[in-house]
């Protein structure tokens, strides 16, 4: 038998009804697994009391009979998430010490739903970067080597330290955020599934905000039966956050039927980007002709405004931070720079601000308080609203064309070495962006599908796109491009 | 667009954001780059088309105008840097 912590969500579920393992067991052989894999700095506040006792009221439970699906399921929480009486800090210096007096939606959900939360998962600061790299508690790791290089690498971002403790069976599933990829290009990075769902499925209520406009939380899991699975716990409307929809959520597991003949897959030619790497094109055919043989319809479709999604994110997701970030005043929690003689409330402010905010969220912060500014709201921020508007209206047109769902890449590369892109311009990083962000603008729900190897041995994931509200449907195509991918392949373990 | 240090120094005022004279013209010159890949904005006719302002089509709901919680005084203030006597505490604003 493997050990627990290499199980799937689907498989603990049923063991665990059965009563063939116990919560505890499950539990403690992730926290085994985790407490060894300290060099993957995926886990940065471990709470293994309340996985203990959340543990052992899952098996009372499941002793009872009738529990829900993710009863006693261990779970790595990303650190945007606020987690009552424990340490929630969005990976920010600015936050040291806090302490939420409340619980999340989601985790609240979850917990309600039976999981267990085996600790806080590293991110990038405030869920700006694309590589973990920008966090405070410093970087995240790969579980995944180029081969026999031991090269550390990024597991991606901002989402790193849950794709990194999911992809190395730390814990059976994560949460994860994203905003422009957060939760694709991480998941793609290392092997797993993440799915963004659609802008309103999900509540945001107690995630620390960066861009409201753009952000959804998302299950990161090894399958996308888990996925589906645990998407089902943490969806769901919300008194408390007004932008989460009064949509029922369906059977998201029931959905996966694996039929999906007659379908139709558009593919863009505007994803078909200059230098694009021979590997990502290939593996991107290849995933066509594996729908195609589901016997689903392949059609090529144009979404004219991709090129713009970038710009525009770059726009309107600093000018959203910048007002969301105004709150780390250093007056209500966190961090409170030492003031000199004289200093007033001010000096306080910027002093604070300066200590607290790492070199990118201050980029982004004055990016975002500059398109903002008398003079220049019109010409960046409004205009980048507007091409927001044809960028949505690209993919409408598809959807009313018939298409039921887009398969693009999910990365321009496979991970890459942490600290390699360092010299390079803020804009590089962005790139890595570039097939996830317009998912985010048009609020869309997008998943990352592991579909295979690249020649150094790292893998490489697909993107699908779905229609709004319709994450079942979405799943079943990634379950049969799953199925006919065949992705088996673990990281060996080096930790 | 390209953003001088003048520019920096002001856009950091208002993000309060305390940034060294020495730093101003790295900043000029980082936030110049970003700027100038938005530029790329500037090829889109964007003539008629309004804003966008809402992600998914929907009406912002409306709660009944009640009294929710309260009389958690004591939670508010636990992660306050500085409370004293039921207050946030901060550096004297009026002389």
């Amino acid at each position: 038998m493997t050990d627990l912590n290499q199980l799937t969500i689907a498989e603990a579920r049923d063991l665990l009804r059965k009563r063939a393992v116990t919560a505890v067991d499950l539990t403690m052989a992730c926290m085994t697994a985790m407490d060894a894999a300290d060099g993957l700095n995926a886990f940065v506040h471990k709470t293994p009391e309340i996985a203990l006792e959340q543990a052992r009221a899952a098996d009372a439970r499941l002793a009872s009979g009738a529990a829900p699906a993710m009863c006693g399921i261990p779970l790595g929480i990303k650190d945007l998430f606020c987690t009552k009486g424990v340490p929630s800090q969005a990976a920010s210096r600015i936050l040291n010490g806090f302490r939420p007096e409340y619980e999340s939606t989601v985790t609240q959900k979850l917990f309600d739903a039976g999981a267990v939360m085996l600790g806080k998962l590293n991110m990038d600061e405030f869920a700006m970067g694309s590589s973990n790299e920008t966090s405070c508690y410093g970087n995240a790791v790969n579980p995944w080597r180029r081969g026999n290089d031991t090269t550390p690498l990024t597991p991606g971002g901002s989402s790193g330290g849950s794709a990194a403790a999911v992809a190395a069976d730390l814990c059976l599933g994560a949460t994860g955020t994203d905003t422009g990829g957060s939760i694709r290009q991480p998941a793609a990075f290392t092997g797993i599934v993440g799915i963004k769902p659609t802008y309103g499925r999900v509540s945001r209520w107690g995630i620390v905000a960066f861009a409201s406009s753009l952000d959804q939380a998302g299950p990161m899991t090894k399958t996308v039966r888990d996925a589906a699975i645990m998407l089902g716990a943490m969806a769901g409307e919300d008194a408390k956050d007004s932008t989460s929809a009064a949509i029922a959520v369906p059977d998201f597991e029931a959905a996966l039927t694996g039929d999906i003949r007659g379908k139709k897959i558009g593919i863009p030619r505007e994803y078909r980007m200059d230098g694009m790497p021979a590997e990502i094109e290939k593996l991107w055919a290849d995933g066509a002709a594996m729908l195609k043989d589901a016997g689903a319809q392949i059609v090529d479709i144009s979404l004219p405004h991709t090129k713009y999604a970038l710009p525009a994110y770059y726009v309107i997701a600093p000018a959203e931070a910048s007002s969301n970030l105004a709150r780390y005043d250093g007056v209500r929690y966190g961090h409170r720079a030492k003031l000199a003689q004289g200093d007033g409330i001010t000096e306080m402010y910027e002093k604070t601000r300066a200590e607290g905010f790492g070199p990118e969220v201050q980029r982004r912060v004055m990016i975002g308080t500059y398109v903002l500014s008398a003079g220049f709201y019109d010409a960046y921020y409004n205009r980048a609203r507007k091409v927001r508007a044809l960028i949505k209206r690209d993919f409408e047109l598809a959807f009313a064309a018939g298409i039921d769902a887009i398969l693009t890449p999910a990365t321009p590369s496979s991970a890459f070495g942490l600290g390699e892109m360092a010299d390079a311009d803020p804009v590089q990083m962005y790139l890595n962006d570039v097939f996830t962000v317009t998912v985010n603008l048009a609020g869309l729900p997008g998943v990352a599908v592991p579909a295979g190897l690249d020649a150094k041995g790292l893998p490489l994931g697909l993107q699908l796109i779905g229609r709004p509200w319709e994450e079942g449907d979405l799943l079943n195509h990634a379950h049969v491009l799953e199925r006919a991918a065949g992705f088996v392949s673990k990281p060996g373990k080096w930790w | 667009m390209s953003i001088d240090i003048e520019t920096a120094r002001r856009v950091a005022k208002l993000a309060r954001i305390r940034v060294e004279e020495a730093a101003l013209p790295e900043l000029a010159r980082g936030l110049s780059g970003i700027l100038g890949f938005m530029e790329q904005l500037n090829e889109v006719d964007v003539t008629g088309i309004e804003p966008m302002t809402s992600v998914t089509p929907m009406r912002l709901k409306r709660r009944a105008d009640v009294v929710t919680d309260g009389d958690i005084q004591a939670q508010i203030l636990k992660n306050a840097p500085d409370a004293r006597e039921g207050f946030f505490a901060v550096p004297k604003v009026v002389e």
